[in-house]
């Protein structure tokens, strides 16, 4: 059963120093708060997973939590480049970030088979692309019906799956509606799960085509409302676009980054303080 | 983006006779009974919507978020806008959207830009420079490896110049035609590949023998030299080299609207 707990305890308990984790999202509902709890609390050598690392990963590598990041786009959406991200690949600041290349395709297989206990999922994909060649965990093999050469990839299996929900129950059921991502697999094939949520409520009411996680299946639920900004909520909050071009001036050299990370994730206790002082009002 | 003074005092910039010009072909597409549009974000997603509104068959916007037919009404600035799963005739995960729809063939055209381009269609949005020491880290292949794979036949978008219009891509983040006539084949791969590659200088589409990159139209006071000097192969033109129609009024007002929606 989920407990549920403040997000500090939740990332203390569940979120340990060399673990491989990922914050899911696929534009929607990405754990931005639980992102930054885990640079507050100063976690290091961490194995980051997620198809579309963005800000938020953007702030954990350059914020030196991260040795190793499994991918397959890693960008500012609908802005450009990702400069933490860029330094770290091609400078090595603050510490060299080891890198296993992916297809979103490939990731999301991956993540499927690890949600379904196989050790590895199969796709039509990768083929003629130079990724094979840099990338230990892209196999082909044949198919025992037919003889196709497909393409196998190897289940993931974080150690901690951390996404953020509308809502949850106070017996830990969550609800996930909207763009829903790879957030159920992922919290599937994880070891343990983080579900961060816009509201704590008495009873769920359902709501067509969404997705229930049962409290048996997750580890922590914490109430943090905002806690995606500036990602979105689908029926608590728009995406913050302004603030993903922000971002860019930002990120854009180390000094103006590190202060940055300074003021706003080290210079607040958590995530209310920390939405008190960008001006950011949770409905 | 210099303006180029087309019909009457209508004036429309290069990349806006570029997005009309992606639009049509999508129309054509539609209109063919090829409607379903797998859109990358940016201008893609710009010419899609503009398509959305000018055609009627519509294209159907397909957006790897899981968004299936998609209807919005302001450009989304990311594939996972809000607007996007609202306006959408389904909304699936990202798993399924990949596998059920991308991988067993129920997209027509995908609609991709990139970084670098090269003249078998190859397209690279990984790295400039080596692989283990780039001068520049890209975001990545993100959905596009199998995007160019799978979907029936591949659109490609891009501003054109030496530097992304190349001899050989850097890193080959997406399949077009691999190193010549026939690679696609001996992979297997299902779907045709790269067809169209509308620039903000013309059209070009695959030589039917060689694969290579050819131009087939300029757009309206585009000069040969000007494509000669921002194509880093040794670029061809076809033999009956047509000039695009300038846009109408109602496709440059519509595009002007959409953007500012």
């Amino acid at each position: 059963m989920a407990e549920i707990l403040s997000l500090r305890d939740a990332v203390a308990a569940c979120v340990h120093d060399g673990d491989t984790i990922a914050l899911e999202g696929f534009t929607h509902l990405i754990p931005h708060a639980a992102g930054h709890e885990i640079i507050r609390q100063h976690r290091r050598n961490l194995h980051l997973v997620r198809m579309t690392p963005d800000m938020v990963y953007d702030q954990l590598i350059g914020s030196g939590c991260a040795t190793k990041l499994t991918f397959s786009w890693g960008g500012n959406p609908g802005v450009g480049s990702l400069q933490r991200f860029r330094d770290a690949v091609e400078n090595g600041w603050p510490h060299p970030l080891e890198i296993e290349e992916h297809s979103h395709a490939g990731m999301a297989t991956r993540y499927a088979a690890g949600a379904a206990g196989l050790p590895f999922g199969v796709l039509r994909g990768y083929v003629g692309t130079g990724l094979p060649e840099y990338t230990d965990t892209i196999k082909g093999i044949e198919c025992p019906f037919t003889g196709e050469r497909l393409t196998a990839v190897p289940a993931l299996n974080p150690d901690v799956s951390i996404v953020h929900a509308q809502r949850a129950d106070r017996d830990g059921n969550v609800q996930i509606a909207g763009l829903v991502g790879v957030q159920k697999e992922a919290v599937l094939a994880a070891k343990r799960s983080i579900v961060t949520v816009e509201e704590l409520v008495d009873h769920l009411e359902p709501v067509p085509n969404s997705v229930v996680l049962p409290t048996w299946v997750v580890t922590a639920v914490c109430h943090v409302p905002g806690g995606a900004h500036p990602s979105f909520a689908m029926g608590f909050s728009d995406r913050d676009n302004r603030f993903y071009k922000d971002w860019d001036a930002i990120s854009k050299d180390r000094d103006s980054f590190t202060a940055w990370i300074d003021a706003n994730i080290h210079g607040t206790a958590d995530h209310a303080a920390y939405l008190d002082r960008i001006g950011v009002t949770v409905r | 983006m210099s303006d180029i003074t087309t019909n009457g005092d209508l004036a429309a910039t290069t990349d806006e006779i570029m997005i009309i010009n992606a639009a049509r072909q999508l129309g054509a597409l539609a209109a063919a009974g090829k409607p379903v549009c797998f859109v990358g974000i940016g201008l893609p997603s710009t010419a899609a919507n503009l398509a959305r509104r000018l055609y009627d068959p519509a294209p159907v916007l397909v957006y790897e978020s899981g968004c299936i037919g998609s209807k919005p009404q302001r450009l989304p600035l990311s594939i996972g806008d809000g607007e996007l799963a609202e306006t959408a005739d389904a909304v699936v995960s990202v798993p399924e959207i990949f596998a059920y729809w991308l991988q067993a063939g129920r997209i027509d055209v995908g609609f991709l830009g990139g970084a670098q381009l090269d003249k078998y269609g190859n397209i690279n949005s990984t790295v400039i420079g080596s692989y283990e020491s780039p001068t520049t880290r890209l975001p990545g292949a993100g959905g596009a490896p199998e995007i160019a794979a799978s979907a029936g036949a591949v659109m490609v978008i891009m501003r054109q110049s030496k530097r992304s219009f190349v001899e050989r891509c850097d890193f080959r983040s997406s399949m077009g035609f691999g190193d010549g006539p026939g690679h696609r084949e001996r992979l297997g791969l299902r779907g045709a590949g790269v067809r169209w590659v509308i620039t903000d200088l013309g059209v070009m589409e695959p030589h039917p023998d060689t694969c290579v990159l050819t131009v087939r139209a300029l757009h309206p006071g585009v000069e040969r030299a000007q494509v000669v000097d921002a194509t880093g192969w040794a670029v061809e033109f076809v033999d009956d080299l047509a000039v695009t129609d300038p846009p109408t009024l109602h496709e440059l007002t519509t595009l002007r609207a959409v953007q500012a929606a």
